[in-house]
């Protein structure tokens, strides 16, 4: 049989999802995959579409990329629709008047922005939000705007709303509605939500019906409304709702609703043969599906209905969503307007902390039908589970949307919730996916979302992850047990409290007042010898603290495999004078060194003896040079590309500001090693995303990145803040690393800390732009203190006799080590292989 | 004549951490406990990383057993037995050690001593 050819319409979020459920699903089976879109790129995250505003580009928001299609033999055609389907012969053709022949169609064509018919709305800068060309185009008209309206008060309309007033933009938003989020929201909610915003300084109208727009007097346009009021502004997005983009289906006679929408049954089968419909394009039950999850759904039953398995069906979906809007937590559950028939509701209102919540229950009273949640979330999850799994409400229902005054948990706890319940919408995660990850070893938040991408789509499911986490691990027997080692019972954030609190200085004093006998072990001791280093920053080979190190600390080298050391000067960003890289070159032909250039942009030199480290660290230093701490936890490198100085495209000094920071930083120890980079420009060519702290210059300023890192588990650093200045940033990355310091376990990189970190992202955005914990100057202030503290410690050493005895490998004797053997290869040496070894001697004998 | 090679002076030996001594043409890795009241010689000899490391790496202690981590692959070995205590296929030889006025000795191989007094006995 030959190959089964699927032709997919759109390459939108859905159309790439059901590519990637059908190359899963088909694993081993022929499938030729034709994608056609009318968009110029592969399919994007169009959830986050705002994040476009806030420095994310369109590489950051995509989904796929052209190298991946292509390995996987998928092909696609960009910017090239299809306009006709001949279901009879089975092909269609495209805009370009390509034709593609299918065996099984499937259309993903989403939706498009519905703008009211009003005279005057096609003017140049009455635009739509909807795709990144949009987001361009609102972009370059916002830089010639003062005043901008966003037409529509829903959800989009609102995060349009936030991308103009980030602009800078006197914002207002037009609702036609008596309300914001009217399909979401209830009276109350809606009216708290408006109270919020208007708080932000968005000005908020609404039952306005727009009748015209005309040029304006003051601005470049002037709306007229029914009510004969009207408003001036220089550009205006519509965001009042979208319609399915069902246009093939009506021309080819496929069964459309009488709204719209493309009529689909439970496998997503249109009225035509070996045609479905997908997303928000489709109709089900009378009903269109404007979420990205129940498209997801739909999208992974095609992909099963077309490899023979009949027996996932789409049946509806949740429309529950949980967002934050112009940073105000909204949420709305199942029946929002309490429409079912006997429907009775809870509401809580509080106008002092502006939280409202209102819970709709069944006539009975017995089960959740839905909930509206404005300025105070943490109960969405909870409701929502109880909603989809049918199960009844407490005795007390209103302790629900009550705020927890007595530190109790209210609502229910994750152990009741069914095995069967979904936690996850974005990837169809259940309770069960959960336990079953934990049964395979995983036991925190960083290892659930990699074994099952749980909370790793929208992240709105973060918290009652955790929960389902904790209550398994408890049923398990699991004592989420944290004590760092048996010497102290503690964890490594507990043991950093101590000392920093009550101002310890020496392992033994620690162990004493906190340990529980023993002597230490090679856990808790590099570990509080890191947390003193942190807090005091003692020269680390004082003899209190010299037995804590770990081996590469306690001779400042990185031991190799042989025993010997490589040595790693600092090479602050990167920038090296030629008389300093004389210098090296100098002492590795000297001591016959392997020469190698780290990814750090630093110098690498390695086969140093015991011995010989003082004598090589003199010369380095006596040529301008300090250590370069590669053999601590600590900050290791800051990256630069070359920067505005030389590059054509730089629009700032990189080079600069990175060796700023690496001085600003060298020697902090922490409880892993941390890397840095600056990008000059956009392209981005110090790779700052993939650092723990990455920062990419723009037009205004420096866009801040966090907690990234390469290695084995490679994480793309998360925007933390736009266009700051030299200072701003600073403070910011001062607060960051001393939180981390504080607050992260052992061997933790910033990367899983932040994942582990209860409210994640946005919780560090409080503590460290907000100040919610009144920490920062506290931090701040640390960080100065380790920073006035800073020695070089091969300076230090050399210059002490003491300390240098120990640079030696017998105590007893001149000798060297005899067991250190070489072969030469490209032109350097290095150890030589078990077999070499053995073949050498061999020879001799 | 001394059956006890001495090696350094006691003070150059610091409370949890290793040096090295030639002794007997063989490398022996010395440590002094945490609190200072008790040493150890263990040979220096890493036989996972087969190289010469073992007074380099951390001494630590679980339960009642004294152990040295190898700084390159971190199993931990008995400062007392020299038993591997994460793979009991593995061991380091173990020498005799003591401080004497102010000197730290290894004993001499091959000679018989009297445990009570020290002395040589043949």
């Amino acid at each position: 049989m030959s190959k089964q050819r699927i032709v997919v319409v759109g390459n939108g979020m859905v159309g790439h999802k059901f590519i990637d459920n059908l190359l899963e699903q088909g694993e081993g089976k022929d499938f030729e995959i034709v994608t056609c879109s009318e968009e110029s790129r592969l399919a994007y995250d169009r959830v986050h579409l705002s994040a476009y505003f806030s420095g994310s580009t369109a590489a950051d928001l995509a989904l796929t990329s052209r190298e991946y299609y292509q390995e996987k033999g998928v092909a696609y055609r960009l910017s090239d629709k299809v306009v006709e389907i001949n279901a009879e012969e089975k092909y269609v053709v495209t805009e370009c008047g390509h034709k593609e022949a299918y065996d099984k169609l499937v259309l993903a064509t989403g939706s498009y922005p519905f703008v009211p018919p009003i005279p005057g709305n096609d003017q140049e800068h009455c635009l739509t939000y909807r795709t990144i060309d949009d987001l361009g185009m609102i972009s370059a008209s916002v830089k010639e705007s003062k005043v901008g309206v966003v037409v529509g008060g829903g959800l989009l309309g609102l995060e349009a709303a936030n991308a103009l007033k980030a602009a800078g933009l006197e914002t207002h938003v037009v609702e036609f509605a008596p309300r914001l989020m009217a399909v979401q929201l209830d009276e109350g909610g809606g009216k708290l939500l408006r109270r919020k915003i208007e708080d932000l300084g968005v000005q908020v109208h609404t039952e306005k019906a727009t009748t015209e727009i005309v040029k304006g007097e003051e601005c470049r346009y002037r709306m007229n409304f029914a009510d004969g009021s009207f408003l001036e502004t220089d550009m205006i997005v519509f965001s009042a709702g979208i319609r399915p983009q069902d246009e093939l289906a009506r021309k080819h006679d496929i069964n459309v609703g009488e709204r719209g929408g493309i009529e689909v049954d439970n496998y997503c089968r249109t009225s035509a043969q070996d045609i479905y419909a997908i997303g928000e394009c489709a109709l089900w039950g009378g009903r269109i599906f404007g979420l990205v999850a129940p498209g997801y759904t739909m999208a992974k039953v095609v992909a099963k209905h077309i490899v023979g398995d009949d027996k996932e069906m789409f049946l509806g979906a949740d429309m529950s969503t949980k967002l934050k809007l112009l940073g105000v937590d909204v949420a709305s559950i199942g029946d929002a307007h309490g429409q079912t028939e006997g429907a009775q509701s809870y509401t809580y209102n509080d106008e002092i902390e502006q939280v409202y919540k209102r819970l709709i229950v069944s006539a009975d009273g017995k089960k959740v039908l839905g909930a509206v949640l404005v300025g105070d979330v943490e109960a969405y999850g909870g409701l929502l589970q109880m909603m989809l799994n049918d199960m009844d409400l407490p005795e007390n229902p209103a302790a629900l949307i009550l705020p927890n005054t007595d530190g109790a948990e209210t609502g229910l706890g994750a152990d009741a919730l069914p095995d069967t319940a979904q936690i996850c919408s974005c990837y169809d995660v259940t309770k069960a996916d959960i336990k079953e990850a934990i049964a395979n070893g995983c036991t925190d938040m960083a290892g659930i979302k990699s074994a099952t991408e749980a909370s790793t789509g929208c992240g709105g499911c973060a918290a009652l992850t955790k929960q389902v986490l904790d209550a398994e691990l408890a049923n398990l027997g699991y004592e989420v047990k944290t004590d760092i080692c048996e010497h102290f019972a503690y964890s490594r954030k507990e043991l950093a409290d101590i000392v920093r609190v009550k101002k310890i200085k020496t392992f033994e004093e620690l162990l004493e007042s906190h340990g529980n006998g023993g002597s230490g072990c090679e856990v808790c001791k590099p570990a509080v010898g890191s947390i003193l280093a942190s807090f005091w920053n003692d020269y680390v080979l004082d003899d209190k603290l010299i037995s804590l190190q770990d081996t590469n600390d306690i001779f400042l080298g990185n031991m190799q495999k042989d025993g010997t050391y490589s040595v790693v000067p600092r090479v602050p960003g990167g920038e090296i004078t030629p008389e300093k890289l004389i210098v090296i070159g100098e002492v590795a032909k000297e001591f016959n060194l392997y020469t190698k250039v780290t990814g750090g942009q630093r110098i690498d030199l390695f086969g140093a003896q015991l011995h010989e480290l003082p004598t090589i660290w003199k010369k380095l230093i006596d040529a301008g040079f300090e250590t370069g701490h590669a053999y601590g936890k600590s900050l290791r490198t800051v990256k630069s590309c070359v920067g505005s100085t030389w590059c054509r495209y730089g629009v700032n000094d990189s080079v600069g500001f990175a060796i700023d920071l690496e001085n600003r930083y060298k020697g902090l120890r922490a409880p892993h090693k941390i890397k840095f980079a600056v990008s000059g420009c956009t392209r981005e060519c110090a790779e700052a995303q993939c650092k723990d702290i990455g920062v990419i210059a723009t037009e205004n300023g420096w866009n801040l990145y966090v907690c990234g890192n390469g290695g084995m588990r490679p994480r793309h650093g998360d925007l933390f803040a736009t266009d700051l200045d030299n200072e701003t940033l600073i403070k910011y990355v001062d607060r960051i690393l001393m939180f981390y310091v504080r607050t992260a376990d052992r061997l933790q990189r910033t990367s899983v800390w932040l994942e582990n970190l209860e409210g994640g992202l946005d919780y560090l955005k409080e503590v460290v732009i907000e100040d919610k914990l009144g920490l920062g100057e506290e931090l701040e202030a640390e960080m100065e203190a380790n920073i006035s503290n800073y020695q070089c410690e091969w300076k230090t050493t050399i210059e002490n006799p003491e300390k240098l005895k120990r640079f030696q490998h017998f105590i007893n004797s001149e000798e060297t080590d005899s067991n250190l053997a070489y072969v030469e290869e490209r032109e350097q040496r290095r150890p030589a292989t078990k077999q070499e070894r053995i073949e050498a001697v061999e020879v001799a004998s | 004549m001394s059956n006890w090679n001495t090696i350094c002076k006691e003070s150059d030996l610091t409370p949890g951490v290793g040096i090295c001594a030639l002794h007997q043409g063989q490398q022996v890795a010395i440590f002094k406990s945490q609190d200072g009241a008790a040493l150890y010689a263990v040979s220096n000899f890493d036989p996972v990383g087969e190289a010469n490391v073992m007074s380099r790496g951390l001494i630590g202690s679980t339960g009642d057993a004294v152990y040295v981590a190898s700084p390159l692959y971190k199993e931990r070995y008995n400062l007392e037995t020299g038993e591997c205590l994460d793979n009991e296929e593995l061991s380091l030889k173990t020498f005799s050690v003591r401080a004497e006025e102010g000197a730290i000795q290894l004993l001499v191989d091959g000679e018989v001593i009297d445990i009570n007094t020290g002395d040589k006995v043949a």
